[in-house]
């Protein structure tokens, strides 16, 4: 398929590919079998100048839009879903400060952040509000020229490792979810400190840390827009990162193919190959097929937003589920056509497998979003424009 | 600190091919990389330059198209690279090679540190970085496999022997060879290749450098090489099979014969 990528994107693609098969490809086992956060490889991507295609120009950045971090993304995950969800979480950390931070503190973040010498991290989720985000507890309390923040957050990715972090906390409990800010905390604080280190099925280089706030007092000007907004950019945030998550599933799918396929040719049984049996011809054909139909989507929804559209939430939704959903069967049909030993950790189907259930869950369930899908489509009445 | 790092563009095969008639490589129709050694040199400059500052000058000496390679050494954070080339250049064997360097870099004045890889992976002569600290008549110290410091005009270094390494201190400026154990060298940066398809390479010939016409190309080269031949295997080798225990009753019983 051609999608006429950008001299740029180009070389975002061979750059992050470069990145994946030379650096990352040797290690992914040993990573995930240490659950061992990839610093080294971080620091690689960091000097590719990879985080600043996501960050704009004048906060030294390179002004790239959606669709080349989707390839970048895409690029990473064929190679380690874990390292690449570390990229990406980066990303979505990074949103709330792109899309509603004031000029003072784009100029206190984003240049660090570009330069992929201080990680971020979004912090929304907690034990009582998942799916339910407007069930959190955690609050900040305005006393004087600062808010003190109490509660804890939970299944958070580059927890601990991050220095910035976004964090979603009421600041006024009496107004539910419109009582929601965005603030901005960063490692080190008094009374911010990390709590239980997730034990993971897949993504396990991927860092998942809960964050505790203990009467930690950040200053007013760490506030992310105005009071009560904390919701409107948590949606934002995430309908900007999901082609992201949509992304990660293509790379994901895309290993998984390469393998199966590889496998498929050289594994023989029945005194032939078996790539020459039909009923493996025919996953192999159908594990290509739902592969491109959703990075066309996943290109497509990731086109709509660089375009300037100002509401994608249900074309981000549908990319997100379609590519994840699709992520979820192609990896379980790569250990299918493998048999035996791709059930084994020899080979490196089953852990795609295992990295693939997550993105089904995280960002949104694919039911949740679902629900948005649905949602908008009954609003335009079923209509295309 | 100043850096100029001598890069080499040879032929990214492991299967060299010689033309038997003029014994030199065959060069077309493959690939040309940098010498792989050479990575490890500019890798090194870079570093330096991260740790002390000042500016790493990259060069070459060999026909237009080597360029690319110049290119591609500012894609990996070089700061200025310059190419040697010259019909007169054609031809240069070792010594003339490494009098035309050091022609450049008299040129280029300015500098603290000559880098260079250990030896190429086409000629494997490692006879180049010495000849040119040689000509400029200043310290060279080969096999260097870690930078320990480098301040107020001098460096010190270890470099590999074969039992371990040795600590060495030489006064700046000064020339080394890096073997690979010294870094890992970085993949290329977004900015940097954007930088290098843009950047402006000047090309020295052999009168803005200053070298004289019977010192380079084959007039200035004392090597001849008479002839390129693979050695004749003079012993037969065997390999057994089976497992372990059968491959080694094949053995005693082989060397049984032999006592």
């Amino acid at each position: 398929m051609e999608y006429f990528l950008t001299e740029q994107q180009k070389l975002i693609k061979s750059i992050a590919r470069r990145i994946a098969e030379e650096r990352i490809l040797p290690v992914r086992a040993e990573l995930d079998e240490k659950e061992e956060f990839p610093w080294a490889l971080i620091k690689d991507i960091a000097n590719a100048d990879l985080f600043r295609i996501f960050i704009p120009e004048q906060y030294e950045g390179m002004g790239e839009g959606s669709f080349a971090l989707v390839i970048a993304v895409e690029e990473l995950a064929r190679a380690c879903a874990g390292v690449s969800l570390t990229y990406a979480a980066d990303a979505l950390g990074a949103f709330p400060i792109l899309l509603y931070a004031s000029e003072k503190q784009k100029q206190q973040y984003l240049p660090a952040i570009a330069s992929g010498t201080r990680l971020t991290a979004f912090g929304l989720t907690e034990s009582g509000a998942g799916s339910d985000a407007g069930a959190i507890k955690t609050t900040a309390k305005k006393d004087g020229d600062s808010y003190v923040l109490n509660g804890t957050k939970q299944f958070i990715t580059n927890g601990g490792e991050a220095e910035i972090y976004t964090v979603i906390a009421l600041t006024d409990p009496t107004k539910g979810s419109r009582g929601a800010s965005a603030f901005i905390v960063e490692k080190g604080t008094p009374g911010f400190t990390f709590g239980k280190k997730e034990k993971k099925l897949g993504i396990r280089c991927s860092a998942t840390r809960e964050l505790v706030f203990h009467n930690c007092r950040v200053p007013k000007e760490n506030l992310l827009g105005r009071e009560g907004m904390g919701f409107i950019v948590t949606m934002k945030t995430l309908d900007s990162s999901r082609p992201g998550v949509g992304a990660l599933a293509l790379g994901l799918a895309q290993g998984a193919l390469e393998a199966a396929v590889a496998y498929a040719r050289q594994r023989v049984q029945f005194g032939h190959p078996v790539s020459s049996i039909q009923a493996v011809q025919h996953i192999l054909a159908n594990m290509a097929m739902e592969l491109e139909a959703a990075r066309a989507l996943v290109y497509a929804t990731a086109k709509t937003i660089d375009s300037g559209a100002k509401n994608f939430t249900e074309e981000g939704a549908m990319a997100k589920v379609f590519a994840t959903d699709m992520a979820m069967k192609v990896t379980t049909d790569a250990v299918q056509v493998f048999g035996g030993p791709g059930y084994m950790r020899d080979y490196p189907v089953e852990k795609m497998m295992r990295d693939a259930k997550i993105n089904q869950i995280y960002e949104g369930t694919n039911q949740v979003l679902r629900n948005v899908i649905a949602l908008e489509l009954l609003r335009r009445k079923g209509l295309r424009e | 600190m100043n850096i100029i790092v001598c890069i080499k563009q040879v032929p990214g095969t492991t299967e060299i091919k010689i033309d038997p008639k003029t014994n030199t490589l065959v060069r077309e129709g493959v690939k040309s990389i940098i010498n792989p050694f050479d990575c490890y040199a500019v890798e090194e400059g870079v570093r330096l330059r991260e740790r002390y500052g000042g500016k790493v000058t990259v060069i070459t000496m060999g026909p237009p198209q080597a360029e690319e390679a110049l290119r591609e050494t500012i894609s990996l954070g070089a700061d200025e690279a310059i190419l040697l080339s010259d019909r007169a250049f054609a031809g240069s064997d070792t010594w003339a090679t490494s009098y035309v360097l050091s022609r450049a870099a008299a040129k280029i004045a300015n500098y603290d540190l000559i880098i260079c890889g250990k030896q190429t992976l086409d000629g494997d002569t490692a006879q180049v970085g010495p000849g040119v600290s040689e000509m400029l008549k200043i310290p060279f110290i080969a096999y260097v496999s870690k930078v320990e410091e480098t301040k107020d005009k001098y460096i010190r270094v270890q470099r590999m022997v074969e039992e371990g390494y040795e600590v060495i201190e030489a006064t700046l400026p000064a020339v080394i060879t890096v073997v690979k154990e010294i870094n890992v060298p970085r993949l290329p940066s977004l900015r940097g290749t954007m930088k290098s398809k843009s950047a402006k390479i000047p090309v020295w010939n052999a009168a803005e450098i200053g070298v004289e016409a019977d010192r380079a190309g084959i007039p200035g080269s004392p090597t001849r090489v008479v002839k390129i031949f693979y050695p004749k295997r003079t012993h037969k080798s065997e390999i057994f099979q089976g497992t372990v225990e059968e491959q080694v009753s094949q053995l005693a019983e082989r060397l049984e014969k032999i006592v």
